[in-house]
């Protein structure tokens, strides 16, 4: 097992105020990252092979590499909306390790030639938005922040934005209008951000963990880190792990970890007594995977070969006493809150699913609604501006797919304890003018 | 036609929303900005609002900020509120509505000060979120100070059963310590210091500073 990277000793007292922080040997990457040219700090990060941890898993060296050079004004946005359910892990590193994430924006603006730089924090952390902005002053008294860096000639603002509680302003382009001051609806893509993003200018977007990660490259540089992890899923990465669990928490994995090991091992696996069910692998919005999957390696493409994805990294294990039915509708109930309502099938999409999972709970429902469940999923997949629409339809499709035998065992049963009896023969509906 | 489920409220023409079939009522002037000579801003929520202005290239970045403050000063966004904000961020108050009533944070009716959002989301509802805040409710009772909600996940599913009271994130809850919750919150004593996530330390075993 690799050492901690980004939580080694992360519960050290004070270590939020710079005083630690630097004791640590904190900014002195910063220090170094400056002496290098910014094509050798990119060149860093894309020997380093890190993928972005905030979802969608994109190498974060090639989009630094997409920003367009020269000397328009360029951005760089931290996304700390962290609202995908079941994660948690930028809580709790903002929390304590403030200055880490300061650090590592500063080296990642260096090299994509920004000079503005937000940070953008879902409006109920309330006591991370304290922390960062207490640790902000003082890299901003310090000259970490603000004209002519360290004397390198790198100037940069960072300003902390709080939100103000919607889940779709984690989605990028939600999270540029939302930071504009407007509505968070997505925006149509291309254009990217790369070309247009804050303001119509170059933007370049990241989760905190990604940025967070930034020092540890400069520190071990691009090629050692890219030895930490397995193929397409270099280094380590930090683990929300929710639910029937009996040590729920955040961990700190070398990516390619037995699924099994983290579950059973780190976070010791379901209350005695209970089975896990099935398990979501990277937050709500990745398919489920069952148990026989648990001894796949934790990492990218081993969870796309599984059916699902790695996602931000949050694990949520659902055990046998839990009915796949309830999860599913308090699934499809987030996602019709979250909705922004921009497009169609994303907006009415997630409306029908919750009223039709409303009805099997009701005992008012036969199997034939599974089917209508399952074709309202695959007409939201893919028709849709942002991804929202099929982070529902995916895990949701995936749960309908995976335990059919237990849906319709609980229409059965629910329709026996409403009083409704057998389930009729569907009967064909006749349509005037169709051909017989 | 097909017949109209009447589950759903319907109003003129079978829409849901209220209103649609009324044309413009042309004698209303247009919304505009509101205007500083007839509009009294306090100071306080004046000088954050500008300060939260000067930190964007484009000053309306900070409206989500203004909201914020103008909804810390009254209580929640009601139309004074949106109209001191809008009369110094030169926007019509009909353009912060529209920005207020996106946001979950931002109250578009008149609630109690004291906030209680109980995590009703898959890793709470897991482990008795939705019973949780069933009993936050019970114990708060009618109470006009309280602001008892439902939420989304709260991006603190560590402590599962969870709520965050007032910013301070509490978990993990039994149903028994809603009366405490509620009463602590009452009488301003600190809300069930033992389980708040600030003092918890971090759960993987390798992040122990004796390491
Ligand atoms: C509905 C939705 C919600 C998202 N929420 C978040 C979030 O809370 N935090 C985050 O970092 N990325 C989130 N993302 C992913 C972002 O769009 C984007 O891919 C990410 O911030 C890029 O950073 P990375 O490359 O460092 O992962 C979300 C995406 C979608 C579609
Ligand atoms: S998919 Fe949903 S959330 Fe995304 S833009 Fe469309 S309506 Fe909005
Ligand atoms: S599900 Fe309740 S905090 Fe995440």
């Amino acid at each position: 097992m690799a050492d901690k990277l980004l939580f080694d000793r992360i519960d050290e007292p004070g270590l939020d105020t710079i005083e630690v922080y630097k004791r640590r040997g904190g900014y002195q990457q910063l220090e170094r990252a400056l002496r290098m040219t910014p094509e050798e700090v990119l060149q860093n990060l894309l020997d380093s092979g890190l993928r972005g941890r905030g979802g969608a898993g994109f190498a974060m060296g090639k989009k630094v590499s997409f920003l367009p050079r020269g000397g328009m004004d360029k951005y760089l946005v931290c996304n700390a909306d962290e609202s995908e359910p079941g994660t948690f892990k930028d809580r709790e590193l903002m929390q304590k390790s403030p200055h880490m994430l300061i650090e590592g924006m500063v080296i990642a603006a260096y090299a994509a030639g920004a000079n503005r730089s937000f940070i953008y924090i879902r409006g109920e952390y309330e006591l991370q938005a304290m922390k960062l902005e207490a640790a902000l002053i003082e890299a901003r008294e310090a000259g970490y922040l603000g004209e002519d860096i360290l004397g390198s000639g790198h100037s940069q603002t960072l300003y902390l934005h709080r939100g103000a509680g919607a889940y779709i302003c984690g989605e990028e382009t939600g999270l540029l209008d939302s930071l504009e001051g407007k509505r968070g609806n997505p925006r149509l893509k291309p254009p990217f951000p790369a070309n247009q993003g804050l303001y119509q200018g170059p933007t370049l977007i990241n989760n905190v963990e990604t940025l967070a990660t930034v020092p540890h490259i400069i520190r071990m540089s691009g090629t050692e880190y890219a030895k930490l992890g397995v193929e397409n899923s270099a280094g380590t990465k930090l683990i929300s792990i929710s639910g029937n669990v009996q040590r729920p928490g955040n961990y700190e994995i070398e990516l390619g970890m037995k699924a099994r090991d983290i579950i059973y091992g780190l976070a010791g696996g379901p209350e005695p007594g209970r089975e896990i069910k099935f398990w979501f692998p990277g937050g709500s919005s990745s398919p489920v995977l069952k148990p026989e999957d648990l001894d796949r390696g934790y990492d990218f493409d081993s969870m796309a070969r599984a059916g699902s994805m790695l996602g931000s990294g949050a694990i949520i294990v659902v055990d046998d006493s839990n009915s796949v039915v309830d999860v599913a509708l308090t699934l499809a109930k987030f996602y019709r809150h979250e909705s922004c309502g921009k497009c169609t099938p994303c907006r009415e999409g997630t409306n029908w699913t919750v009223k039709m999972l409303e009805r099997i709970h009701a005992g008012d429902a036969t199997p034939m609604d599974l089917d209508i469940i399952a074709s309202v999923q695959d007409q939201i997949m893919g028709n849709c501006l942002c991804v929202l629409g099929d982070a529902m339809a995916m895990p949701l499709s995936s749960m309908v797919a995976k335990f059919r035998d237990e849906f319709e065992q609980y229409i059965e049963d629910k329709r026996a304890a409403a009083g409704l009896g057998e389930i009729p023969e569907p009967t064909p509906i006749e349509i005037a003018g169709a051909a017989a | 036609m097909a017949e109209q489920s009447s589950a759903v409220a319907r109003y003129g023409h079978g829409s849901r929303i209220p209103g649609w079939d009324d044309s413009v009522d042309l004698s209303k002037d247009p919304a505009v900005v509101p205007d500083p000579a007839t509009t009294p801003v306090p100071d306080e929520l004046r000088a954050q609002i500008e300060a939260a202005m000067a930190k964007y290239p484009n000053f309306r970045s900070a409206a989500i900020p203004a909201l914020h403050a103008a909804q810390d000063l009254h209580g929640w966004c009601s139309p004074t509120a949106i109209e001191q904000a809008a009369c110094v961020m030169r926007l019509t108050p009909g353009y912060l509505t529209a920005v207020a009533t996106f946001y979950d944070m931002f109250e578009t009716k008149p609630v109690g000060r004291q906030r209680v959002y109980v995590c009703t989301n898959i890793s709470c509802s897991l482990r008795g979120g939705k019973e949780m805040l069933e009993a936050v409710k019970a114990a708060a009772g009618d109470d006009p100070d309280l602001n008892v909600r439902g939420f989304e996940c709260l991006g603190a599913c560590d402590i599962a059963p969870m709520a965050s009271v007032n910013g301070e994130f509490v978990g993990p809850l039994e149903p028994a310590d809603a009366e405490q919750l509620i009463a602590d919150l009452k009488e301003g004593r600190e809300v069930l210091p033992d389980k708040q996530l600030s003092r918890r330390a971090c759960a993987d075993p390798g992040a122990r500073s004796d390491g």
